[in-house]
């Protein structure tokens, strides 16, 4: 097994074309990509609303509750619905892309929405006393200190995009899934496994590539690598470590109020 | 809707696989996630080692983990046990943080009290700690039940017989109405899943229903 898999890998048929690795990886990227980029422009905004205003918290737990829906389902039943409405090479494009956002958007809104929430009422308080007006607290309090959780609902959501992008191959879509469907078509097991090797090496690289942004992009002041702060932030250290700790499970330590890593 | 009561004999058959499928990977990732989460909370190191690692492997999707688990333990792809073991491996990525959570969150007062009451280490831990855990590792095992019931489903795609096979049957046959009762079915088995979990651990609780 693992000789013909080094054989797939060494064959450089497989690494051109259309149906070549870089081809199917830079596929399975462009729909990531396209996915986050609608998901955030619609999570965000409502995330930070609802968490600033406190207004509307059904929206979350709404977004929530919908996670028991089977995604396969999903996808089987939005491509029947809406694909014969298009007439053209995306009608198995728009549909799995309305679905991967569909899946995406709970874990931004609920990670934008925890972040806000999450915010210290001395620091919010602080800023109002300064002279802040509602949308500097908003830009420059609450959503700097909402980094964290975001970025762990940002990480939960594209690996969740990633994997339903491997499964949306059953429905016609490109990317690396289209691997595992036809391998599996032609009893051609060298080939799913290939393909899976190269899903989850994906996977592991975007993950380490959000834990890297998470790790530098957060103010030192939040993550607590500030020594100062680390010192004074010592004695509640449990709670610290539940809350920012680096790790794909990141999504879990707002699992207890609402969002959890969405699998495929 | 009479499509479902027609075939109710073949969605309860495949219900009971999908159940199956998801419900014994709880159990068993609560089982091997227990003692993680101990250890875990034990000791910095393990704690970041654990769920570092426990969390690459919950990375990996799991269309790709159904098909590479057969190659890693020498099983037939089309053994269920493939799915089984996936499936444990998510419950336990998800939970070990949970448990460790659950039981860091265990007032170091009622420790000691224990302690002073001449609790052994053991004995502390599965009559003190443990029980005062349950709410938070209850509510870990609902999010992974829900999780498993929809990630089950995708093991259709692979030939696995469960709910799913109604998602891709329907889907084949270009027959929407089968599609929305597995869709139907998925989302009920997840709710009797919920309730069976918020039920044990209401029973497993009763001194939070003590009025003071």
């Amino acid at each position: 097994m693992n000789g013909a898999l080094l054989d797939w890998f060494r064959d450089p048929a497989n690494w051109t074309g259309p149906d070549g690795v870089p081809t199917r990886v830079a596929e399975h990227l462009r729909y990531t990509a396209v996915t986050l980029l609608i998901a955030l422009v619609i999570a965000v905004p409502i995330g930070a609303w609802v968490g600033h205003t406190g207004r509307m918290r059904w929206l979350v737990t709404g977004a929530n509750a919908a996670r028991a829906v089977p995604t396969l389902g999903l996808l089987f039943a939005v491509s029947m619905l809406v694909g014969p409405l298009i007439k053209s090479d995306l009608a198995f494009v728009i549909p799995s892309i309305a679905v991967l956002v569909l899946l995406a958007v709970p874990p931004l809104l609920s990670g934008t929405y925890a972040g806000i929430e999450s915010v210290d009422p001395e620091a919010r308080d602080a800023a109002s006393g300064m002279g802040m007006t509602g949308s500097q607290v908003l830009w420059q309090v609450e959503l700097p200190c909402a980094l964290p959780l975001f970025l762990s609902g940002l990480r939960s959501a594209t690996l969740q995009v990633i994997a339903t992008a491997t499964v949306a191959a059953s429905v016609s879509l490109g990317g690396l899934g289209r691997y595992l469907i036809d391998g599996l078509a032609s009893r051609d097991y060298t080939q799913m496994v290939a393909g899976s090797v190269l899903v989850a090496l994906l996977a592991l690289v975007a993950d380490g590539v959000l834990a890297l942004l998470e790790r530098y992009a957060v103010s030192p002041g939040i993550s607590g690598r500030a020594s100062r702060v680390a010192r004074t932030r010592a004695t509640s250290r449990a709670t610290a470590d539940s809350t920012l700790s680096v790790g794909p499970a990141g999504a879990t330590a707002l699992a207890g109020t609402s969002s959890e890593r969405d699998r495929t | 809707m009479t499509w479902a009561l027609d075939h109710l004999d073949e969605i309860l058959t495949r219900a009971v696989q999908h159940a199956w499928l998801a419900g014994l990977p709880l159990v068993l990732g609560l089982l091997i996630a227990l003692p993680l989460g101990w250890l875990a909370n034990r000791k910095a190191w393990i704690h970041g080692t654990l769920l570092t690692t426990t969390g690459l492997l919950y990375t990996i999707p799991s269309l790709a983990l159904f098909i590479l688990l057969p190659s890693i333990l020498g099983t037939k792809i089309l053994d269920p046990v493939n799915v089984i073991i996936a499936m444990t491996v998510y419950t336990v990525a998800l939970l070990t943080r949970t448990v460790a959570d659950g039981l860091s969150a265990v007032d170091p007062a009622t420790r000691q009290a224990a302690v002073a009451m001449g609790f052994g280490p053991v004995a502390r831990v599965r009559s003190v700690d443990l029980p005062l855990a349950i709410p938070v590792v209850a509510a870990g095992l609902r999010v992974a039940a829900v999780s498993n019931v929809s990630i089950v489903s995708v093991a259709s795609l692979i030939g696995i017989s469960q709910l799913g096979y109604f998602l891709t049957d329907g889907y084949a046959r270009t027959f929407p109405t089968e599609v929305w009762v597995g869709i139907v079915a998925c989302v009920l088995l997840a709710l009797v899943f919920d309730l069976v979990i918020l039920g044990i651990a209401w029973l497993l609780t009763p001194w939070t229903r003590v009025r003071a």
